[in-house]
């Protein structure tokens, strides 16, 4: 893509940001949502995250992993182990990418 | 009221501050994510102003990393929005979350705070307030993480943009960002349910992984909102 071109795929890109994230928010009257939209609305938060956490983990190159020797398994059970200890996200990160960072960088994990 | 004074008055709300704190517990995550962010657009192909343009325009990580390969293949614009649309996806859903809280404000308004409202922004939010009404103090609350959220990833995101020679890829500090995620989902997991929709979401989505624009965001959304209504209903006549 030429600089120009991609000057207007980020405005594009910008719009779609606006749009999507004020979709419902967008007329002065409300649109209708259906009972089956409202229930989704009630997990979807959660739904959404772990639909982007779990192949993050478990996958590589959108293959699911299928050695042992993978720095982000240990790293996210050593996260999880912390996060119930203890019910603290920063934390979390710290005791993950604590695990993490050694098998990675020394093993070769 | 003179505008320094609006703001002073606004910086020392106990609500905008509260959102502020509660922002600033995953911004380690946030931040790395942001600095990865950086990173990958500049080692993608983009110039630093286009970067950087990108960082401040679009202001969405997921979306611009999705969007970042399409550009540099030289995909169709229309290639370009339609992924970023299904990537933003799970935002419209939560607009309409949003316009519960936001109806009654004037559509600037609503759009404005709709583009600035991040995953994070409204997992804090309906955490802090679960009942879907408009009360005192929300608008405080809400600009309060975002005053923490908007900042923190624009500046990480520009210094990955700098930096983007300096950090190796192979170190996989993006991986700081999903241990955020990883620890707001937990966060979520109030009820039993949920642990039952939280399964299914991420099973679904490893299993439908290779379907186009990222469509198994959606299946996995969609999937467990039908587990989370059988489970419902169950417990109803039980």
């Amino acid at each position: 893509m030429s600089d120009a071109l991609t000057w207007v795929a980020l405005f594009g890109l910008a719009g779609i940001s606006v749009l999507t994230r004020s979709f419902f928010m967008i007329g002065e009257k409300p649109l209708p949502i259906p009972g089956w939209l409202r229930e989704l609305l009630k997990v979807a938060p959660l739904a959404a995250l772990v639909a982007v956490v779990a192949p993050e983990i478990f996958m590589t190159q959108g293959q699911v992993i299928t050695t042992w020797q993978d720095a982000r398994w240990p790293a996210a059970v050593a996260a999880t182990l912390y996060y119930f200890w203890r019910k603290d996200i920063l934390g979390t990160i710290l005791v993950g990418m604590a695990v993490m960072l050694p098998l990675k960088l020394g093993l070769g994990w | 009221m003179q505008l320094t004074e609006k703001l002073r008055a606004l910086v020392g709300d106990p609500d905008f501050r509260q959102g502020a704190r509660d922002m600033a517990s995953p911004s380690l995550g946030l931040a790395a994510w942001g600095l990865v962010t950086g990173v990958t657009m500049v080692k993608s192909g983009l110039s630093i102003p286009l970067a950087c343009g990108m960082s401040l325009l679009v202001f969405a990580g997921s979306a611009q990393l999705t969007a970042l390969p399409l550009i540099a293949s030289g995909a169709p614009l229309w290639v370009l929005l339609a992924t970023a649309f299904c990537v933003n996806l799970r935002f419209v859903i939560f607009s309409a979350q949003w316009r519960s809280y936001w109806a009654h404000l004037p559509r600037w308004r609503r759009l404005l705070s709709g583009y600035l409202s991040a995953d994070l922004n409204f997992v804090y939010f309906v955490k802090r307030y679960p009942d879907p009404v408009p009360r005192p103090g929300q608008q405080r609350y809400f600009w309060g993480g975002v005053a923490v959220n908007w900042p923190t990833w624009q500046v990480c995101s520009f210094t990955g943009i700098l930096l983007a020679d300096r950090i190796p890829t192979h170190w996989g500090i993006g991986f700081a960002g999903v241990l955020a995620l990883l620890g707001l989902s937990y966060a979520l997991l109030s009820e039993r349910m949920l642990w039952w929709v939280a399964l299914t979401a991420g099973a679904v989505s490893i299993a439908t992984y290779a379907l186009p624009l990222k469509l198994n965001i959606l299946c996995a959304i969609a999937a467990a909102g039908a587990v989370g209504w059988w489970l419902d209903t169950r417990k109803a006549k039980a």
